[in-house]
């Protein structure tokens, strides 16, 4: 079986050809054989053709408004020709060079945009409610959180209830939420799966939020779409929905076969680089176009939005395979809705303190 | 001796040569970029030596000086504007062309580098909106908006030559910027903290800041210089509500650059601060915040966006009622469309980030206030419409441009609101499809009606008209090459391709691209067809002359003129009693009038303040971009001492004698008296010598 099929990126595939395999083959066979089950052998790129809830709303909304506003586009298109065949010069219909006002006419055209608006209006608001990245998806399940950090050009994805992290290599259940918390280490960039739904900017010194959740395993593509500099085009990344069994899979193949994520590691990922050649500079596998770190110090993510300048030792490094939820992140999140007041989550204006 | 080396050309050194990375490394994509740069700024440095080897030949620097640099007339000043913007069009247009070609065979490759493609888009973006379309329509209202209320120049001639001066060193200085490379890679919108000297070390990002500085400062200017013209030195009779739509808009574009530009002006002062004085506004370390940049940014960009469309809306205004024989309709209607429409642009400018994270209310809230905008714009088109309905439409090259216009633009407006809805928004922002969207309304809104305001106004401008069949051709090949290029990058977006990306590696986006590559042949067509038009129009001047000056059987007041008018455009101030002045006159057989009595007209004089502030403004910008301090110190006194000195002139006008007016205007009623009519069928003939044939045929009322 030709591992290689998990990445169907072409670059990502070369990558792969120079990437160490050893005894990596058969856990990432696991992962294979999911995708494949899934009958994923091409990553889904876009809305149009949804892979969960959110995006399949998109879309829907998208048509909706295309059909109501071409109330007012379609006459213009038809008419316009129509009348200048009509009137035109030489021509014999009516010819009434001061008319200039009509308030029937007026009312309408005033009225049927004002009407059409108002009717786009009421999509607008329930749908903007209803998809904000930031509200929770309601689920029988508990989301998995994810921490995205943003480098450049590279996804950093830590797993703090798992205590594991990958980069470019987004794995997580299918129809689970995934409760995404974002972040930049560098410049502004921005979060996207087309497929499964919105894009979120991930800034420096900010945390964003993001919840998405795929209907059923499959192959997602992920990408920045915000301009970054050279490596912006390599930016992207597979989003991989999984059964539980192959996620649990996941987890442990990393904790087994990943490094841990310490200052120097850190340090090497944080250049300027793509992912492969951060993978090379590791000195890493590069198995299915990812990098897999075995533990994360808490509180890892919360120190890097706080900028760019990391107090390693202050970091809690002793237990840093944290099973269940990480305590800073918590704690991040407690004294986020002790300053709101209420359950809104917290905005972007909130700076990380 | 190195160390005065350094103080003398700062940071500027051998790598700054387009050729230079060719030189050091020799791989292919190396060398094939370095050909494409060092080819660039060879035609500019070849552009600039032959226009100087001509002027020189033909002995016109004399002239030059004194005719156009230093003039303060308000028509030779926009004709000057349009003159830059269409040069540097040229360039943008070229750009756009390697962009498309880069992503046509970009499928995992492609022949430009990532920088390189980077400084296109910004270069592309920047021009377009900076040094294309902003100069085009304050070049047009320059032009116009006096004629049309009356005035004879205006209120601040020597300031609209110091705004003409500004642009004219920012263009400049992204010219040079081929020559002394590199410029910045952070796009148009030169978003931080991409753009910190952190992330953005090299000369790019300053060359950037200096010159939209200086475009913007102009622009506001210009902006103030429009306002108090239109408020202070509209013609007696000529109120508010009998001005020419044109003007209306002017209005509403000059309102929205006094208020617009600032926060840019702000925006750009502040990055520079952070990058040459380590402050830190929107650095990511010590308190910055990038969002304040992005939200000051807006706070221009989209007031800009409504200054760079609302002139367009005046000239095919002006273009559908003129060819149509007819009054405009819903003029009130226009005027408060147009007033919503500048009003209701200061409150949406969150609709340019709605992904970074606000509350869905806000976001909501933002994206209600984008789609109102939609209304009165939605009702000008259909005031436009109806202004046709019932008119005796006459095809003619402006009317096409209106034409391809109105039908292009409302699949804009109709891509304008799916972005507004914030939810949609979260999948498409950032893509092609917002991409599309801004082309959708800036081509065949801002450009086409740049180019349907030259095809109507040229005769006016120079007394003769300009070619029809290549006008023709190059208005169905921008309509065609516009759909072409630009309709695939919809599909593109939705199909989540992100802008700014060189490479992809997605096959499904092949076939788009390809499309959206062919429709630049068009494109490159349409812009040989303008060279050709004007071209064999020159040559053929003698032909098409409109002396008398109103070729179109035009309704407002400039056409009343002679074609081109004299510097102080009317020998006698005119008495205004409705709209449509013109028309009316003609209407009741009384136009021409000999006038009872002429005086002396006081013209301001010419100044050199134009051309000695666009020379060291550019110094001093290019001084700062490279950190050659003594030549920023150096230009900064000079324009200091020369603004100084402005203040002891004493002579700032000048007089032409009545007898002189008298004698000029009377010359011209003698051609008019002695130029047959002509009919509307006629039009488009070497009989059009620009004196339309009273009354409209056929009319019924």
């Amino acid at each position: 079986m030709d591992v290689s099929e998990l990445t169907p990126v072409k670059a990502q595939r070369r990558s792969f050809r120079e990437a160490r395999i050893g005894k990596l083959v058969c856990i990432s066979a696991l992962l294979l054989a999911t995708s494949v089950i899934a009958g994923c052998t091409n990553d889904h790129i876009s809305f149009l053709n949804p892979q969960g809830p959110i995006a399949e709303a998109q879309r829907n909304h998208y048509w909706i408004i295309v059909a109501v506003v071409m109330i007012v586009v379609l006459p213009v298109i038809i008419l316009t020709p129509v009348i200048v065949w009509r009137y035109r010069y030489g021509g014999n219909a009516t010819y009434r060079p001061k008319w200039s006002f009509s308030w029937t006419i007026d009312i309408l055209i005033w009225g049927i945009p004002f009407v059409i608006v108002a009717v786009l209006s009421f999509f607008l608001w329930s749908a903007t409610t209803a998809l904000d990245p930031y509200k929770p998806l309601s689920s029988t399940k508990q989301p998995l959180r994810v921490q995205v950090v943003g480098m450049d050009w590279k996804w950093l994805f830590i797993y703090p209830d798992q205590g594991i992290a990958t980069v470019n290599r987004l794995v997580f259940p299918a129809n689970r939420p995934v409760a995404f918390e974002l972040t930049s280490a560098t410049v502004m960039q921005s979060f996207f799966i087309p497929a499964l739904g919105s894009q979120i900017d991930a800034m420096n010194r900010m945390v964003t939020r993001l919840h998405l959740i795929a209907d059923k395993p499959g192959s997602f593509q992920g990408k920045n779409m915000q301009y970054n500099g050279k490596g912006f085009y390599k930016q992207r990344f597979t989003a991989l929905a999984v059964n539980d069994d192959a996620f649990n899979a996941f987890v442990k193949s990393a904790r087994e076969v990943g490094r841990p994520l310490n200052q120097k590691q850190y340090e090497v990922l944080a250049r300027p680089s793509t992912g492969d050649e951060a993978a090379k500079a590791l000195g890493a596998s590069w198995v299915g176009g990812a990098i897999r770190f075995s533990q994360v110090p808490n509180g890892l993510f919360s120190t890097i939005a706080q900028g760019p300048s990391i107090d390693w030792d202050a970091l809690d490094n002793a237990s840093s395979v944290n099973r269940n939820a990480s305590a800073s992140a918590m704690r991040n999140e407690h004294a986020m809705a002790a300053r709101d007041n209420d359950k809104v989550p917290a905005r972007n204006g909130e700076i990380a303190q | 001796m190195s160390h005065f080396l350094d103080m003398l050309f700062g940071r500027l050194g051998w790598d700054a040569l387009p050729f230079w990375t060719m030189l050091q490394d020799h791989s292919t994509l190396s060398i094939i970029n370095g050909v494409i740069a060092t080819a660039a700024a060879s035609m500019v440095v070849i552009g600039a030596l032959v226009t100087f080897g001509l002027i020189t030949w033909f002995g016109k620097w004399r002239l030059l000086w004194s005719d156009w640099l230093t003039s303060v007339d308000h028509k030779k000043i926009g004709i000057m504007f349009i003159v830059i913007s269409v040069v540097m069009l040229a360039r943008a247009v070229i750009e756009a062309s390697f962009m498309r070609a880069q992503q046509a065979v970009g499928l995992d490759g492609g022949f430009l580098t990532v920088d390189h493609f980077g400084q296109f888009f910004t270069t592309h973006g920047t021009i377009m909106v900076f040094f294309m379309a902003m100069p085009f329509l304050t070049g047009l209202i320059n032009y116009v908006m006096p004629l049309q209320i009356g005035a004879r120049d205006l209120s601040f001639p020597v300031m609209n030559s110091i705004s003409l001066g500004l642009t004219a060193a920012g263009a400049a200085i992204v010219m040079i910027s081929l020559m002394f490379a590199p410029f910045s890679t952070g796009g148009w919108s030169g978003y931080p903290p991409f753009t910190e000297l952190a992330y953005s070390p090299d000369a790019g990002v300053d060359y950037w800041i200096w010159a939209v500085t200086l475009s913007t400062l102009s622009s506001t200017l210009s902006g103030i210089n429009f306002a108090v013209t239109i408020y202070k030195k509209r013609s007696p009779g000529m109120h508010l509500f009998r001005m020419p739509l044109f003007c209306w808009v002017s209005l509403c574009t000059a309102i929205l650059m006094i208020f617009g530009m600032p926060p840019l002006t702000v925006a750009t002062a502040l990055l520079a601060l952070d990058r040459y004085l380590d402050f830190h506004f929107f650095t990511t370390d010590l308190g910055g915040n990038m969002m304040n940049y992005v939200n000051l940014f807006w706070a221009f960009g989209h007031p800009e966006v409504y200054i760079l469309i609302l002139p367009a809306f005046g000239t095919f205004s002006e273009v559908f009622s003129t060819f149509s024989g007819k009054r405009l309709y819903g003029y009130n209607t226009l005027v408060i469309a147009t007033m919503a429409i500048a009003v209701l642009s200061f409150t949406v400018w969150l609709h340019h980030f709605f992904t970074m994270g606000q509350s869905a209310h806000v976001n909501a809230a933002f994206g209600i206030a984008t789609m109102l905008i939609g209304i009165p714009t939605g009702v000008k088109v259909y005031d436009w419409m109806l202004t046709m309905y019932r008119g005796r439409i006459r095809m003619s090259v402006p009317l096409v441009y209106a034409l391809g216009f109105i039908v292009l633009f409302v699949l804009g407006g109709l891509t304008g609101i799916v972005l507004a809805n914030p939810s949609v928004d979260y999948q498409v922002h950032n893509s092609l499809f917002l991409v599309a969207h801004f082309h959708n309304m800036l081509i065949p809104g801002t450009l086409f009606g740049m180019l349907a305001g030259t095809n109507f106004w040229f005769p006016k401008a120079f007394g003769f008209r300009l070619d029809e069949r290549w006008g023709y051709r190059a208005a169905y090949s921008w309509i065609i090459g516009f759909m072409l290029a630009f309709f695939p990058l919809y599909a593109l977006g939705l199909l989540g391709m992100p802008r700014r990306t060189v490479t992809f590696f997605e096959p499904a986006y092949l076939p788009w691209t390809i499309a959206a590559g062919c429709g630049v042949i068009f494109i490159l067509f349409g812009g040989f067809s303008l060279c050709v038009q004007l071209w064999r129009s020159i040559r053929e001047r003698h032909l098409n002359r409109v002396p008398v000056g109103d070729p179109w059987d035009g309704r407002s007041l400039e056409w009343s003129i002679s074609a081109p008018p004299p510097e102080y455009n009317y020998p006698v101030i005119p008495q205004i009693y409705s709209r449509d002045a013109f028309m009316r006159e003609k209407d009741e057989g009384t136009p021409y009038q000999r006038p009872d009595r002429y005086q002396d007209i006081e013209m301001p004089a010419n100044s050199a303040m134009g051309v000695v502030i666009a020379a060291t403004g550019f110094l001093m910008a290019f001084g700062l971009t490279w950190y050659m301090w003594w030549l920023v110190i150096a230009s900064g006194v000079v324009a200091l001492v020369a603004i100084i000195l402005r203040g002891f002139v004493r002579n700032t006008s000048r007089i032409i004698s009545a007898r002189e007016v008298q004698e000029t205007h009377e010359r011209w009623l003698d051609i008019v008296n002695h130029t047959p009519g002509v009919s509307r069928a006629q039009e488009q003939t070497t009989a059009n010598r620009g004196r339309a044939l009273p009354p409209i045929n056929g009319a019924s009322q």
